[in-house]
Parts: structure tokens; C-alpha cells; sequence
């Protein structure tokens, strides 16, 4: 563990915003992809609990 | 039961893939999150600072593991494509239809992640460099795919006419691959080769490769979610999927 407190984490040596940027754009997306298929698959399942 | 005795064929039908695939799926998510856990745990509080890009190096333990996936799944999705292609096989149709969406958003994470990387280094989001370009091509071959299955209304004819095109794209992989070597390129060079020693420490490099494999795991849990969903629709209409009472 080389971060002196969490300000000099969270701060990322002054590239925050793209560090975290990177970060979270990749979580959001990868998490996206995941709840538009959940989804996706209840959609099917309602449609043919109703057939 | 030994692996030899395991009738692998019979998983090559979507009845019987159906019920494994959900089966499987847990696994592969909890794979996907401890790994991912202990990769952003190793990239944040073991890996040094870099002594050139300061901490915005950070941002390696997404963009190259996203990078390999985008090829890794590419190349996948156009091996299923062949065997639809050559065998006629139903369920590889749906494996590759699966597989490109899931490649198509590591392009888009790989070309993102590479724009928030190159703002700092080098003063701008986006320069039309070999390996910036051939990786931007994927993902147009990737939109180009999905719009193809998405465009022709007969199943049959839009998964051979996109396993044409998944073929014919192929050629871009090596070219992203090699683009670094081929041209002379602002993008820097490949951070692990087989014949060279890697240049980066060696907590860097394993922070790296669990981060990889475990977008490998979240890969695998995802295309069976939309394997499973492709199948379902697709064969809605089969007595086995009518009959079927959801339990896995």
C-alpha cells in the first residue's frame, strides 16, 4: 500500500478524472450489459407465462 | 465419469445446451467478480506508481485486458461463424449472434479507456494512428455484424450472409495486432510478447492478466445470459421450449 491518505488515492496524482473516468465508464457499461439482459430474459419469460 | 465417457454432441444441440448454459452461469459470475476484485485490489494497492506516466498508467489494468477481449471475441465469434457456416450447426449461429454484442461494447471500453489515456499523454482523445484506426475498424465490423443479423428477416439467410462478413473481417485482427510494429505508430508498443521479457514490473503484469481473465469469466457469463435468450426466442415455437417449466 503506497497511498499516504484516501485524498491522495481518490486524487490519482492529478489524472483523477481520467482514471476514474476510465473506471467508471467501464463498470457502467459492463453493468448495463448485464441488467439489459436480466432483462431481457424476464421479457420472455412474462410473454410466455401469459401465452 | 471420465471425459471420454461425457456425450460433448449432445451439448451441441440448443434443448440440451439450454439448461447447461444456465447452469454454468453462476460460476462464471463469481469467477468474473472475485477475479475482477482482486485485479483492481492488486492494479490499485500492490502495482508501483510508473515512473514516466505517474498514476494515469493506471488505467492499463482496464484498457489492455478490454483490447484483447474486443480480438479475443472477435476471432470466437467468427470460428462459430465458419461452423454455422460449414456444418449447418444451429447452436453455433447463436453462439456467434451472442458473442458480438458482448465484443463489440470491450471495443468500445478499449477505444474509450485508450481516449481518457491519451488525453494526458499525449494532449489529445483521439489521433488517427494504425492501431487507433484498425481498433475503431472492429468495432465498425461489430456494428456492421449486429446490423446485418438485425437487417435480413430470414434467420437462416441473415446468419450465413453475417458469418460472411464475420469471415471477412477477420483480416483486421492481425493488422490491429501487428499495427504497432507494422507502423510507426504514437500508440506504444505491445506491453507482453512471447519472445520478450515484459517490460513493466512484475505486480503490473499480474494485476494485468487477473484483470483479463477475469473479463474472460464476466465474457463467458454474459454470452451464455444472451445464448440462452437467443435461444429462447428463437425457438419458441419448438415443442421442447413450450413445454419447458423454467426451473434452470
Amino acid at each position: 500500500m503506497h497511498w499516504e491518505s484516501l485524498q491522495a488515492f481518490l486524487h490519482m496524482g492529478g489524472y483523477a478524472g481520467y482514471v476514474w473516468g476510465s473506471y467508471g465508464a467501464t463498470a457502467a457499461l459492463l453493468l448495463l450489459e448485464v441488467w439489459l439482459l436480466k432483462r431481457r430474459a424476464a421479457a420472455f419469460k412474462r410473454k410466455k407465462d401469459e401465452e | 465419469m471420465s471425459l471420454l465417457n461425457i456425450r460433448w454432441f449432445k451439448y451441441s444441440s440448443p434443448p440440451a445446451f439450454y439448461p447447461l448454459a444456465g447452469r454454468m452461469i453462476p460460476y462464471f459470475a463469481v469467477a468474473a467478480t472475485l477475479l475482477i476484485a482482486a485485479g483492481l485490489y492488486l492494479g490499485f494497492f500492490e502495482a508501483p506508481t510508473d515512473f514516466q506516466q505517474g498514476e494515469a498508467y493506471r488505467i492499463i489494468f482496464i484498457h489492455v485486458p478490454a483490447a484483447w477481449m474486443s480480438m479475443f471475441l472477435y476471432l470466437l465469434m467468427a470460428g462459430y461463424a465458419a461452423l454455422a457456416l460449414g456444418l449447418n450447426a444451429r447452436l453455433s449461429a447463436m453462439m456467434a449472434a451472442s458473442l458480438a454484442p458482448t465484443g463489440a461494447l470491450f471495443t468500445l471500453i478499449a477505444l474509450l479507456t485508450g481516449s481518457f489515456w491519451g488525453k494526458p499523454m499525449w494532449g489529445a482523445w483521439w489521433v488517427w494512428d494504425a492501431r487507433l484506426t484498425s481498433e475503431l475498424i472492429l468495432l465498425f465490423l461489430y456494428i456492421g455484424y449486429l446490423s446485418l443479423q438485425s437487417a435480413i428477416e430470414d434467420r437462416r439467410r441473415a446468419d450465413r450472409a453475417s458469418a460472411v462478413f464475420a469471415l471477412v473481417g477477420v483480416v483486421n485482427v492481425p493488422i490491429i495486432y501487428f499495427s504497432v510494429k507494422w507502423w510507426n505508430t504514437l500508440h506504444q508498443g505491445a506491453s507482453i510478447s512471447l519472445t520478450k521479457a515484459p517490460a513493466m514490473a512484475h505486480t503490473m503484469l499480474l494485476a494485468m492478466l487477473v484483470m483479463a481473465l477475469g473479463f474472460w469469466m464476466y465474457s463467458i457469463a454474459v454470452v451464455l445470459m444472451r445464448v440462452r435468450c437467443v435461444i429462447a426466442e428463437r425457438e419458441r415455437e419448438a415443442g421442447w421450449m413450450r413445454d419447458r417449466v423454467e426451473s434452470d
